[in-house]
C-alpha cells in the first residue's frame, strides 16, 4: 500500500505543526507537548498489542517505569543515554516475554490478569528496593543527554530529540504492519484459529506482539525520566497503565492514529478540567462504558459506524416496504 | 510451630474472603461471558454503602441489609440492564474494556464524591482473641471463615440441589440448550448477577474492618479474587475456593517466612506456575475451544 496523497499532505502539515509550535508556547506548553508526543510513543506501542494482536495488556505504565528507572539508574552510575536507552528498551522486551509467555500458552485473557498483577509486583519493587530505586523518594536530578557535543538539555532541544524519536518510532512501526508480520498480527486478531491452519504460529506472534509493544513503553519511559528530571514510582502504576488501554481503545484500536488522538484526550483534557481532577476521572471512566456500549470501535470509527447505522435504517424502511407491497 | 498455625488459620480466614469474590465473579463469568474486571470496586460499593448507613445511625446489621439490598438492585440488576445487555454481541474485548472504565469511574466517583481517606469500619466479630493449644486466634478470623465457609458451601447446594441452580448450571454450560429445555435463560442470568451482588457485599461486610474503607480498597481484592478463581479452575465453582485459601495461606506465609514487602505477589507467581502446569486450574477440567 502506497501512502494516497491527501495521506502526505496530512503527515507533512502534522509534522510542520510539531516543528513550528513550540517556538509559540511557553515552558509548561512545551512541556505538554513533549509528555504528548512521550505518551504517543508508549501509546502506539500498546496500539500494536491490544489494536493489531487483539491482547490486552494492563502493565503499559510498568513498562514504561521499567524504562524510565533503568535509564534513570543507569545513568546515575555514569552510562550513557544513548546506550542506557537501548537497554531500557531490550530490558522492557525481555520482561515482555518473560511475563507474556505463560498467560498466552493458555488463553488470551489470561494476558490482562497476568499484566495486571505484574504492575503491581513492579510498584512493591519500586517503592521497596530503595537501594536501588531510591523508593517513594524516587531518583532525582536525571539529566538530559548529549551527543557529540550538541547538547539536549534544553527544553526545546530535547523536544525536537523527541519528536525525532516518536517519528522514527512510528515509522517503524508503520513498516512493521505492512511486512507479512503486520500481517500476521491482524490475521490473529481477526480469527486465531484461521490463522493457525494458515502456518501462523499463534503463540509465536502474540507474544512478539506483546513484547513489541512493552519495547516501546521502555522507549517512552527513557525519554519520560530526562523530560521531568525526577521519578517516582507514582506515575508508573495500575491507574496508568489503565489509562494507556483507554487512550488506545479511545481513539480507536487498531487503527494507526487512534493512540495520537486518545493521548491527546487522555493527557490534555485533564489539565483543562484540573479543577476538576477526581470528577473528570469519574466521568472519563463512565464515558468508556458509554462509548463501548455504542462505539465499540473507538473514535476514529465514529464514520463508520454513522454509515453503518443509515444502511441499517435504509435497510429497514426497504424492508418496510417490502412488507407493504 | 504455634506462629505456623496462626499463620494458617488467619490466612484460611482472609483466604475464603477472597473465595467469596472469586466465586462471583466465575459465576458471571461462566454465566454471562462476562468478564467483570470491575469487581473489586464491587466490593469497595457497599463498604461505603455501610459506612453512610452507620454514618446515619443505622445499627450494622440494618446497615448491612441496606448494603445488600442497594448492591442486588445497583451492582445485580442495574450493571446488568444498562453495562452488560446492551452489549451482548460486541465481543469479550469490549466488555472488558466497559469494565475497566466502570472501575475507574466508581472509583474516581467514592473518591471525588465521598472522600479520598481510609475509614475505619466496625468488625461484626469481637476483636478480642482466645487460645487454643497454646495457639492465639481471633473471634474474627473464625467469624469470617464461618461466614464465607457458609456462603460457599451454601452456594454449592443451591447450584446442585435446587432446580433453580440447576437450570443456573444449564445455562452456563450451554444456553442454547438450556434455553431448549424451557430454562428461562434470562432470570437465570439474572439470579447469577444478583448472587454476585450479594456475594459482594458479604465479601465487603467480612474484609473491611482489616482493609478499611477507601475508594482504592478494590484494587487489591478485585487482583486477589481473579487469581483464585484461576488457580482454583474457572469452569469450577469448588476452584475458587480453593483458590482463594490457597492465595490467602501463602501470601500469610509468604509474609511471615520471607518478606513482608512482597506479599501482595505471592498471588501472581502462584497463577504463572499454576497456569505453566495445570492450564485449566487445579480443579479444572479442560474446555474445547469454541471456533
Amino acid at each position: 500500500m502506497s501512502l494516497s496523497k491527501s495521506h502526505i499532505a496530512f503527515l507533512a502539515a502534522g509534522l510542520i505543526a510539531l516543528l513550528v509550535l513550540p517556538t509559540m508556547l511557553k515552558t509548561y506548553g512545551l512541556y505538554l507537548l513533549t509528555l504528548w508526543l512521550v505518551y504517543i510513543i508508549a501509546a502506539l506501542g500498546l496500539n500494536l498489542t491490544v489494536g493489531y494482536a487483539g491482547l490486552k495488556s494492563l502493565c503499559h505504565a510498568g513498562f514504561m517505569g521499567i524504562g524510565a528507572y533503568t535509564v534513570a539508574i543507569l545513568m546515575k552510575a555514569g552510562v550513557s543515554f544513548w546506550f542506557a536507552m537501548p537497554g531500557a528498551i531490550v530490558l522492557c522486551f525481555l520482561f515482555g516475554l518473560l511475563i507474556g509467555f505463560p498467560a498466552l500458552r493458555v488463553q488470551l485473557h489470561y494476558l490482562g490478569f497476568a499484566t495486571l498483577g505484574f504492575n503491581l509486583l513492579l510498584m512493591l519493587f519500586f517503592r521497596n528496593e530503595e537501594w536501588l530505586t531510591g523508593g517513594t523518594f524516587g531518583i532525582q536530578n536525571i539529566k538530559r543527554p548529549e551527543l557529540f557535543g550538541l547538547s539536549f538539555s534544553g527544553n526545546l532541544a530535547f523536544y525536537y530529540l523527541v519528536v525525532f524519536l516518536m517519528v522514527v518510532s512510528a515509522a517503524a512501526l508503520a513498516y512493521l504492519l505492512r511486512s507479512p508480520w503486520g500481517r500476521a498480527f491482524a490475521a490473529l486478531r481477526d480469527n486465531p484459529i484461521r490463522a493457525e491452519s494458515t502456518g501462523v504460529n499463534i503463540t509465536a506472534y502474540t507474544l512478539m506482539s506483546f513484547a513489541i509493544g512493552a519495547a516501546y513503553a521502555g522507549l517512552a519511559g527513557a525519554l519520560f525520566a530526562p523530560l521531568v528530571n525526577f521519578i517516582e514510582p507514582a506515575p508508573f502504576g495500575l491507574a496508568n497503565s489503565l489509562l494507556f488501554l483507554l487512550m488506545v481503545v479511545v481513539g480507536g484500536s487498531g487503527r494507526f492514529y487512534g493512540p495520537v488522538l486518545g493521548s491527546a484526550i487522555a493527557l490534555l483534557l485533564p489539565e483543562y478540567l484540573r479543577f476538576a481532577k477526581d470528577w473528570y476521572l469519574a466521568v472519563f471512566g463512565f464515558a468508556v462504558v458509554v462509548m463501548m456500549i455504542w462505539l465499540p470501535g473507538g473514535l476514529l470509527s465514529i464514520k463508520e459506524r454513522l454509515q453503518l447505522s443509515k444502511a441499517k435504517r435504509a435497510a429497514q424502511t426497504s424492508d418496510s416496504k417490502a412488507e407493504a407491497l | 510451630m504455634t506462629d505456623f498455625l496462626q499463620l494458617l488459620i488467619s490466612g484460611i480466614a482472609t483466604g475464603s474472603i477472597y473465595a467469596m469474590a472469586a466465586l462471583g465473579f466465575t459465576l458471571l463469568w461462566q454465566a454471562s461471558g462476562t468478564i467483570n474486571f470491575a469487581q473489586g470496586e464491587f466490593v469497595m460499593l457497599p463498604a461505603f454503602a455501610m459506612l453512610i448507613g452507620l454514618s446515619v445511625g443505622l445499627p450494622l446489621s440494618f446497615a448491612f441489609l441496606v448494603a445488600v439490598a442497594v448492591s442486588v438492585l445497583v451492582l445485580g440488576a442495574g450493571f446488568k440492564k444498562l453495562v452488560v445487555d446492551p452489549m451482548r454481541g460486541s465481543g469479550v474485548v469490549a466488555i472488558v474494556v466497559a469494565t475497566l472504565g466502570l472501575s475507574i469511574g466508581l472509583k474516581s466517583f467514592v473518591k471525588a464524591g465521598y472522600s479520598a481517606e481510609p475509614h475505619p469500619f466496625p468488625s461484626v466479630f469481637s476483636e478480642e482473641v482466645f487460645k487454643l493449644a497454646g495457639v492465639t486466634i481471633s473471634y474474627s478470623d473464625v467469624g469470617a471463615l464461618i461466614c464465607a465457609g457458609l456462603m460457599v458451601l451454601g452456594l454449592q447446594l443451591f447450584l446442585n440441589k435446587t432446580i433453580t441452580g440447576r437450570g443456573m448450571q444449564a445455562v452456563a454450560q450451554n444456553t442454547f440448550a438450556a434455553e431448549a429445555l424451557g430454562i428461562n435463560v434470562k432470570r437465570m442470568i439474572f439470579y447469577t448477577f444478583a448472587i454476585n451482588a450479594i456475594l459482594v457485599a458479604v465479601t465487603a461486610l467480612l474484609i473491611t474492618p482489616t482493609y478499611l474503607a477507601k475508594f482504592d480498597m478494590g484494587d487489591n481484592i478485585g487482583l486477589k479474587a481473579f487469581f483464585a478463581a484461576i488457580i482454583g479452575g474457572f469452569n469450577n465453582s469448588r476452584g475458587a475456593l480453593l483458590g482463594g485459601v490457597l492465595v490467602g495461606v501463602l501470601e500469610n506465609l509468604a509474609g511471615a517466612y520471607i518478606t513482608p514487602s512482597y506479599k501482595d505477589g505471592v498471588a501472581l507467581v502462584l497463577f504463572l506456575a499454576v497456569i505453566l502446569v495445570k492450564p485449566d486450574g487445579l480443579l479444572g477440567t479442560p474446555q474445547e475451544r469454541k471456533v
